[in-house]
């Protein structure tokens, strides 16, 4: 005997769908004061005070203002993806909802793009914030020409990956709380290690052979490509800005976490009931 | 299924024990479920089959499976053996369209949200192909004023309302609902109970799982009452454990002792009595056994 299912009214289309997540995400985020302040405002804070309080010259005319640019872009990449996802998706596990929207005939696929589109709009909002308050307040030279287009993938690709690991990363921790006292002490070591708040030159070889196994190191230096001459390639490990293998080294990071995911993901919680 | 003879082939005499087959028609039909975690049986054979239109009480104490059988009901876990249909369907296969005729109050609730009442109940509908209007459903669980109130801003009665008003959205054909009314002062209990018995006049079939006995017997067509993973009865309320049959018991106090008898005739018994004394009987009571006395025995405790 076969299923007697109601086929009068058709299911919604997946795409509409989609459109109320997205909806969803955008007003979860921007609604909740600790996510906007921890995630949107800390890399504006961090531009304000490192801006103001260290404008020294790092070779060729270049200020540190205009290399923190890439490094604190890169960090704001970070919480928008990583830091975000991990502590939002581990807390909507551990308080039911995400068990709750399993029950419901939405789209499973509806809940990541909606998680997916918060990403991009809040790291828009973060880079458009980040370039205007350089430019304007600290004199940062923005990028041009092709430039532009070495920026749209480095932060594309980086956030995809940094978004997978985040969605990963969730499954580890116990609730949001757990979530971010996992994930922000590893941010901020990789943002130490990784050439966001010091010159990577000046990070001692074995931590640069750390960094360089994380997406951060590569993202930042990417972007470093963007913001600084091409006389100051010079200055990274291998005397060139390696955009093939940044790409190569977010791309790797993008499968890792996309089978993560796959191999952890959970609608709820372990154990529960 | 067709057979010959109405004798049993000699294969059914050794499938002992002998069950029906599951009821396709049924909104809820389980046979001989069995669920383990570890080496703890939560549930352990459990058959049990819900009608459509009927308002079923899943009634037991914690731990007793509960929770654990309307949650593979509902697709969230997988039986280690047994059948279950669930309007028809296998519940570990229920894809979109089987879930959109489901509404699941679940025990831990639906979750922190910052949007508005309004909002969540909006977005909810989005996901269901014939869903009830949001405000028509905010009305119904009396939470209209709280419409523009962020979720959780809502006291805990509040909140469970906006769970049931979540649960019923999608004008589900059948409704679950995992201990809904858990934390509730007599008052809000009152108000959810006529939230319920509305829902059952526009046709939703419920499984309700609760401990509170006056619960299931104010709101159930049937009660079901399950301890330690299995089914040990299966009745209208009235008649729980042989209530409505079962001997009355009469007390009064003769030469200072307090006494008691229980007996299947107590006008009679107590004509007997009026005999022996001149006046009033001293202390004279004669009592049914509650809903509670007949559970607390069917679910092995000490009354």
């Amino acid at each position: 005997m076969t299923t007697t299912t109601r086929t009068e009214v058709a299911l919604p289309t997946v795409a509409s769908v989609y459109r109320t997540r997205a909806s969803v995400e955008l007003k979860e985020f921007f609604r909740q004061r600790e996510s906007v302040v921890f995630t949107l405002m800390f890399p504006v804070i961090l531009l304000v005070v490192f801006g103001a309080v260290l404008d020294y010259d790092i070779g060729n005319g270049v200020t540190f203002t205009q290399y923190f640019m890439a490094g604190v872009i890169a960090a704001g990449i970070l919480g928008a993806s990583l830091q975000n996802m991990a502590i939002s998706i581990a807390t909507e596990r551990s308080d039911g909802t995400l068990k709750s929207l399993a029950g419901t005939p939405m789209p499973k696929s509806a809940y990541f793009v909606g998680k997916i589109v918060q990403v991009l709009v809040v790291t828009l909002a973060i880079v458009v914030i980040l370039m205007a308050i350089g430019a304007l307040v600290y004199g940062v030279d923005l990028p041009s020409g092709s430039d532009w287009l070495t920026f749209a993938w480095v932060t594309v690709l980086g956030s995809a990956a940094c978004t997978l690991l985040g969605i990963a990363v969730s499954s580890l921790a116990k609730n949001g709380r757990s979530a971010s006292a996992m994930v922000t002490p590893i941010a901020l070591v990789l943002q130490f290690i990784s050439g966001v708040f010091f010159q990577f030159s000046q990070v001692p070889v074995w931590m640069q052979t750390i960094a360089a196994f994380f997406p951060l190191k590569w993202m930042a230096q990417g972007l470093r490509s963007v913001f600084l001459p091409d006389a100051l390639a010079a200055q990274e490990p291998t005397g060139s800005w390696e955009l093939g293998r940044v790409a190569l080294v977010l791309a790797l990071w993008c499968i890792a976490g996309l089978l993560l995911c796959v191999a952890t993901f959970r609608w709820q919680d372990r154990g529960s009931g | 299924m067709q057979k010959d003879s109405l004798l049993p082939t000699p294969r059914e005499l050794a499938a002992v024990p002998e069950r029906e087959p599951v009821d396709l028609d049924a909104a809820i039909s389980i046979r001989g479920l069995e669920k383990r975690y570890g080496d703890f049986r939560a549930v352990d054979g459990l058959d049990l089959d819900i009608r459509r239109g009927e308002i079923f009480a899943l009634l037991g104490p914690n731990g007793a499976g509960k929770t654990t059988t309307v949650e593979i009901c509902e697709g969230y876990r997988k039986p280690d053996a047994g059948e279950v249909r669930v309007l028809g369907q296998d519940p570990a296969d229920g894809g979109r369209a089987w879930k959109a005729q489901l509404g699941i109050v679940l025990q831990s609730g639906a979750g922190d949200s910052q949007l508005t009442c309004r909002e969540m109940l909006q977005a909810q509908a989005s996901y269901y192909p014939d869903p009830r209007d949001a405000d028509e459903v905010l009305a119904l669980v009396g939470l209209t004023e709280k419409a523009k109130s962020r979720g959780r801003t809502l006291s805990g009665g509040q909140r469970r309302r906006l769970d049931v008003a979540l649960g019923i959205i999608g004008r589900p054909t059948l409704l679950f609902l995992d201990e809904p009314t858990t934390g509730f002062d007599p008052e809000a209990r009152r108000q959810f109970w006529s939230l319920i018995r509305t829902l059952r006049e526009l046709g939703t079939t419920m499984l309700l799982t609760t401990h509170y006995l006056d619960e299931a017997e104010a709101l159930a067509d049937r009660v079901g009452v399950i301890a330690r993973g299995r089914l040990v009865e299966v009745a209208v309320p009235s008649a729980l454990g042989g209530r409505e049959t079962a001997p009355a018991v009469v007390s009064w106090t003769e030469h200072g002792v307090r006494r008691s008898e229980a007996t299947a005739t107590p006008t009679a018994f107590v004509r007997d009595l009026m005999s022996r004394f001149p006046g009033e009987v001293p202390d004279l009571a004669v009592a049914r056994p509650t809903l509670e006395d007949v559970y607390l025995r069917m679910i092995g405790e000490p009354a």
